[in-house]
């Protein structure tokens, strides 16, 4: 899992692509020539090995998230246009984003032949939200209604079943909601979402090393554990994207700088993260079958504000000076390559609702501004900044330049503090036992800027890392929530961002992040999505 | 001999307590909660976290959760890793291939080293002498990691010899580049190893006695010179096959071969008790019964040595 | 290992697999500091003349001057690095990222060997890198030769239980490979310096010299001029130090030695793991770890720290050779 442990949680992962216009870069680059295809042909997949058995209520990291979603399809999906499409749902309707009415298209099959009902759906989730099953993704059937009398914080779940959801035939059910949630149709993307066969109950276990699901693919032979996992097209497929291939072979690397290694050679066809330290070269070495194109995430540094120190009024004024001391442009460019870009502010380019300039003047390089506004701050905390973060993703080299940036244009010393593990960093984060500025990152549950703002700045928001709280704020993100318009919607969460940035600025935002993927000559058509998924059904195989 | 082996047997039951016992005290110490972790960057939903406590055994006190481990494991179940699958299952995949890629090294160690060792050691400060020498001081002083990525760079995607990364560990060949590299070090040192007691019994009485006794050359060198020169060797070609055993976590990592070295190194990164202990306590074993079997190996080779 | 009975040193006891855990190179060379040792034998007992035959025979090795002069230079670079150059090791500028390709005929100045990816100063970061390198090398081998020679030589002089005690404990801490008994106590540290590496290859480098060391006490305790010594009332203290130390602390130098080019090596393994030293700390290993994952953009990065860490390790190799043949007789 070393190499980009941040990027690889599926956080939320409604993600797909933003911008219709910014979608065009996964196809711009056209293939040699078309090739004959073959409609049998199997081609291998880069992955890492999944860290739990596959069962979609129980898997939020891309690992396993690659799998469940070729061998299943939820009730909607998106499009590489980003557009919400039906898929395995006819329709989900709903007046007042309270109550949905789910119906689905008859005759769908598990890959075992049995056939998939309201009641796959609904079965699943109460399952899923079964606090006695411990399911990782229980929290994402928070919002439905009866919720907590399956799933109470402490003790047993006092029934088995959700009140709101209801079966009221084989082909619709609907649900109902604790409270409105404008996203909630958007949130059906995700795994934990999808339907499970009868089968499933009899063994969770056996079902997770062996997943049986309604999607285009099905499982082939049995997991080799660390090596790869097999599927083939799934002939009674009923969605309309049919696998224009013959299936995928899922290889597992522990080091993405071996797989890049047999891309290079052709033993692997398609890889959607190619190693910071190749993205230098992958140009030149894979010439049209170089993929780079913005991805919905960025890197930030967040400041312990509920630290007594960082938390005193005047340090606005040095956050603001560090950031002006950070040449962000230059460090995007050198040292990591065009990996990144340089931020703005907290959403990145492209994303419904983005407008330059959250960030103003503060994220412009400017050394002298830098000294003065720290010096005007009362200095940094203990004259020193030190930046934790965890080794094991691809943070060093973007660390490293930013602390030499700081120490040398805004003459603090910094030094940074690399915790081995994801998990170190993690525990030290969220128990809020660091005193100093860390790693902050964000990858898109969907693509909308109200997932940058709120999901990290509100007040006692599960993502906010940095005890940042500001009534006005908050305020603002409320009356956005409840803007009549996407695009009213949309203009409050940039003023809320704006406000954030220039007011209090508890974290600095630094880069948006790229998709730099590429591909083997045995295949063309290859597109990427803003999941840094290839679009699989559609991938060819040269003959 | 009967007796020796015994008692040596009856040892190893506090060796492989207190071995198992110090790695599980490491493992659990370790900073960060593997059970939070699962979550990712989302917070960890508290009445999840509790189960799943519950379900690995960690919210019992740390003793007790030993204790359980132990005599589970007297039962043959070595516990369930935090992936959901059973320790056992994953050392029955990382195990197979990790001896496979050692036993290639070792082999390549043995006839290179020896090999190699023998004809520097008869002709000592010739050109193939100095050769070799440098040779192995060269391969000595370089980091594994940077040849082996190097090693990998060079022979697997510029020349295209090889597969660059083991795609099937049944594949032999595909296990070369890694066996190789894997071997250079130990073959180094085997290298000099031999060429020294070659040398030094090269001028000891029994054979010069065995030379002017009118033996041929090929017999004095072949039974009377390599018996004696083979002990330290020996000495260590056994200890180092339980180091290979132990899989080689970087070689393994460099290579994407889905070895024991591999797995440890993953477990180690994600605190994945379970899985650390279990592992090492089959190392523990392995090491334990080749030391064994060196001891062992002394009497035969040098009948001085007899164990009461 | 046999136990008490009998009494020779069993090959493994000299031998050893060193640091060898996949890596970290087991070397074969014998002590720089043999020789200060060999004449401080000289002045006491009856090695005089072997001492001094050593000399004699290393003055003419071109090994050993060609190594020693190079140690000096290695270790005048880890005390002193402002000797050598001037330059902060911890200054970039990131126009220089990588293009600031080595000149080579600019001796001594910045650019000497190029720049890295943050645009430091390649030359000035390998003369700084020195120090962390070869701290952690020569403090682990002292360390693991005290701790493991006290342990050897408590349980080869008493016998009996605590042998069998102190054996069981060495068996214990053997049966964890070195890189990975580093890997989990290195974890463990939220602070990661040169010291608590030193601490972490100590706690599982040890057991070799202990054993060495054992083996060695055993072979000396029944040796006659120790029966002498016991008979004329010496304590047990004074025959220990006085009287077998001294004859039993040769093959324990060369087995250390040994291994301290590996730990430097293991050192620059552990970075590579993801937990050696940390910034602020300039090191070889971490230099080497960080060029490595950017080989093809800037292979001097990489190949000038590597090219250091493995010359030292081979100036040790190389010295330890000469003493060792130096003072063998046999291979004169």
């Amino acid at each position: 899992m070393r190499g980009a442990k941040s990027a690889k949680w599926v956080v939320g992962a409604i993600v797909v692509a933003m911008a219709a216009t910014a979608c065009g870069g996964g196809s711009s680059n056209d293939d040699e020539g078309n090739a004959a295809v073959d409609p049998n042909g199997v081609f291998s997949y880069y992955n890492t090995e999944p860290q739990r058995g596959l069962i979609p209520t129980n898997t939020n990291e891309v690992g396993g998230h690659y799998m469940m979603a070729n061998m299943f399809r939820g009730l909607v999906t998106f499009d590489i246009n980003n557009k919400l499409q039906m898929a395995q749902a006819q329709s989900v309707d709903t007046t007042d984003n309270q109550h949905f009415t789910v119906k689905l298209k008859p005759g769908w099959k598990f890959h075992n032949g049995e056939t998939v009902t309201a009641n796959s759906f609904v079965k699943a989730w109460n399952w899923a939200a079964n606090a006695k099953n411990a399911q990782l993704n229980s929290s994402w059937y928070e919002a439905i209604k009866g919720y907590e009398d399956v799933h109470p914080k402490e003790g047993d779940p006092k029934t088995d079943t959700m009140s709101g959801l209801k079966v009221v035939n084989d082909n619709e059910f609907t649900i109902e909601l604790a409270r409105p949630v404008s996203t909630f149709k958007e949130r059906l993307y995700y795994d934990a979402f999808f339907p499970l066969p009868e089968a499933f109950y009899k063994d969770p276990k056996a079902f997770g090393e062996h997943p049986i699901g309604n999607g285009p693919y099905k499982m082939e032979g049995s997991w080799a554990h660390k090596v790869e996992l097999k599927v083939r097209k799934f002939a009674d497929y009923k969605g309309d994207d049919k696998p224009k291939n013959g299936g995928i072979d899922f290889k597992f690397y522990s080091k993405d700088d071996a797989a890049y290694a047999d891309l290079l050679s052709d033993k692997i066809d398609i890889m959607y993260q190619v190693p910071n330290s190749q993205v230098s070269k992958f140009q030149s070495d894979l010439g049209k079958r170089a993929i780079s194109q913005p991805y919905g995430g960025n890197t930030n540094i967040a400041f312990p504000l509920y630290d007594k120190e960082w938390g005193k009024p005047e340090k606005v004024k040095v956050r603001q000076g560090l950031s002006m001391a950070i040449d962000r442009e230059t460090i995007a460019k050198t040292a990591l390559s065009g990996s990144k870009d340089a931020a703005t502010g907290f959403t990145p380019k492209g994303i419904p609702g983005w407008q330059d300039g959250a960030c103003g003047e503060f994220c412009k390089f400017d050394p002298a501004k830098a000294k003065d506004l720290i010096k005007q701050g009362g200095g940094v905390p203990g004259n020193k900044v030190t930046i934790t973060y965890n080794a094991d993703g691809a943070n060093k080299e973007w660390v490293d330049a930013v602390c030499n940036d700081i120490r040398q244009n805004a003459g603090v010393e910094c030094v940074t503090d690399a915790k081995s593990t994801f998990q170190e960093a993690r525990d030290l984060i969220t128990d809020k036992k660091l005193s100093n500025p860390f790693r902050m990152a964000w990858v898109m549950d969907f693509p909308n800027i109200a997932n940058f703002v709120t999901e990290q700045f509100r007040t006692g928001a599960g993502a906010n890392d940095m005890g940042f709280s500001d009534k006005s704020v908050d305020a603002l993100m409320d009356k956005a929530d409840e803007a009549k318009t996407e695009d009213a919607a949309n203009k409050g969460y940039f003023e809320a961002e704006k406000k954030i940035m220039q007011d209090q600025m508890p974290a600095i935002p630094l880069f948006t992040d790229h998709t730099v993927a590429g591909y083997s000559k045995r295949v063309q058509n290859v597109k990427i999505d803003y999941q840094r998924q290839a679009v699989w059904t559609e991938v060819e195989v040269k003959k | 001999m009967g007796r020796f082996v015994a008692r040596r047997l009856l040892q190893m039951i506090p060796v492989f307590i207190g071995t198992t016992l110090l790695i599980f005290l490491m493992v659990y110490s370790l900073p960060g909660d593997p059970v939070k972790a699962m979550f990712g960057s989302k917070a960890a939903d508290p009445a999840t976290v509790v189960r799943l406590r519950h379900e690995y055994g960690l919210d019992k006190p740390l003793i007790q959760q030993y204790w359980d481990y132990i005599s589970g494991l007297f039962q043959g179940d070595f516990g369930q890793s935090f992936t959901g699958r059973p320790v056992a299952d994953l050392m029955a995949d990382a195990f197979p291939v990790t001896i496979r890629l050692a036993l290639f090294a070792f082999a390549i160690e043995l006839v290179f080293g020896i090999g190699l060792g023998v004809l520097t050691g008869l002709r000592r400060g010739k050109f193939l002498d100095q050769a070799v020498l440098i040779f192995t001081l060269i391969v000595v002083s370089i980091p594994v990691f940077v040849l082996g990525n190097m090693a990998q760079f060079v022979v697997g995607v510029k020349w295209k010899l090889v597969t660059p990364t083991v795609q099937d560990p049944q594949d032999l060949t595909q296990l070369t580049l890694p066996a190789i590299v894997l071997a250079l070090l130990s073959l180094a040192y085997v290298t000099r190893l031999t060429r020294t007691t070659v040398a030094e019994n090269l001028r000891a009485d029994y054979v010069r006695t065995a030379v002017a006794k009118g033996l041929p050359r090929r017999r004095v060198v072949g039974v009377h010179l390599m018996r004696n020169s083979l002990i330290p060797v020996v000495t260590f070609l056994g200890t180092d096959l339980g180091v290979l055993m132990g899989g080689a976590i970087v070689t393994e990592g460099i290579f994407n071969v889905p070895g024991v070295g591999n797995t440890l190194y993953q477990a180690v990164i994600t605190s994945e008790g379970p899985t650390v202990v279990g592992v090492v306590t089959v190392l523990v074993l392995v090491y334990l019964v080749s030391s064994l079997v060196v001891d062992l190996l002394y009497a035969v080779l040098d009948p001085r040595i007899r164990y009461a | 290992m046999p136990d008490n009975k009998p009494p020779q040193v069993t090959p493994s006891s000299v031998v050893g697999a060193g640091p060898n855990a996949d890596g970290a190179a087991a070397t074969v060379a014998a002590a720089a500091v043999l020789p200060v040792e060999a004449d401080k034998q000289a002045s006491t007992e009856k090695a005089r003349s072997l001492g001094q035959d050593a000399w004699r025979e290393l003055r003419r090795s071109w090994l050993f001057w060609t190594s020693g002069v190079l140690l000096v230079l290695l270790i005048l670079m880890a005390v002193w690095p402002s000797l050598f150059t001037d330059v902060d090791p911890r200054q970039a500028d990131l126009r220089n990222h990588f293009l600031g390709a080595p000149q080579w005929s600019h001796f001594f100045q910045e650019d000497w060997f190029g720049y890295n990816i943050q645009g430091q100063s390649v030359y000035a970061r390998t003369v700084h890198g020195a120090r962390a390198s070869i701290i952690v090398g020569v403090c682990v081998t002292l360390a693991v030769t005290v701790l493991g020679g006290i342990v050897g030589m408590i349980a080869g002089y008493f016998g009996g239980w605590v042998d069998t005690l102190l054996s069981r404990i060495t068996d214990i801490f053997f049966g964890i490979p070195l890189l990975l008994g580093g890997l989990v106590l290195l974890q463990a540290f939220t602070d990661r310096t040169i010291w608590t590496v030193t601490f972490a290859l100590t706690a599982f480098g040890w057991m070799q010299i202990a054993r060495v060391m054992r083996g060695a006490v055993i072979t000396q305790k029944h040796a006659d001029f120790v029966t002498a010594a016991r008979a004329l009332g010496a304590g047990t203290g004074r025959i220990l130090f006085k009287h077998i130390l001294p004859n039993v602390i040769g093959p324990v130098i060369v087995v250390a030695t040994i291994a301290l080019g590996g730990y430097i090596a293991t050192e620059a393994t552990l970075s590579y793991l993801g937990i050696g030293l940390k910034d602020p700390t300039v090191s070889w290993g971490v230099d080497i770890s960080a060029a490595q994952k950017n080989l093809r953009q800037g292979p001097h990065a990489l190949l000038v720290p590597a090219g250091f860490l493995s010359l030292t390790v081979l100036a040790f190799i190389l010295l330890g050779d000469a003493v060792r043949d130096a003072l063998d007789p046999k291979l004169r």
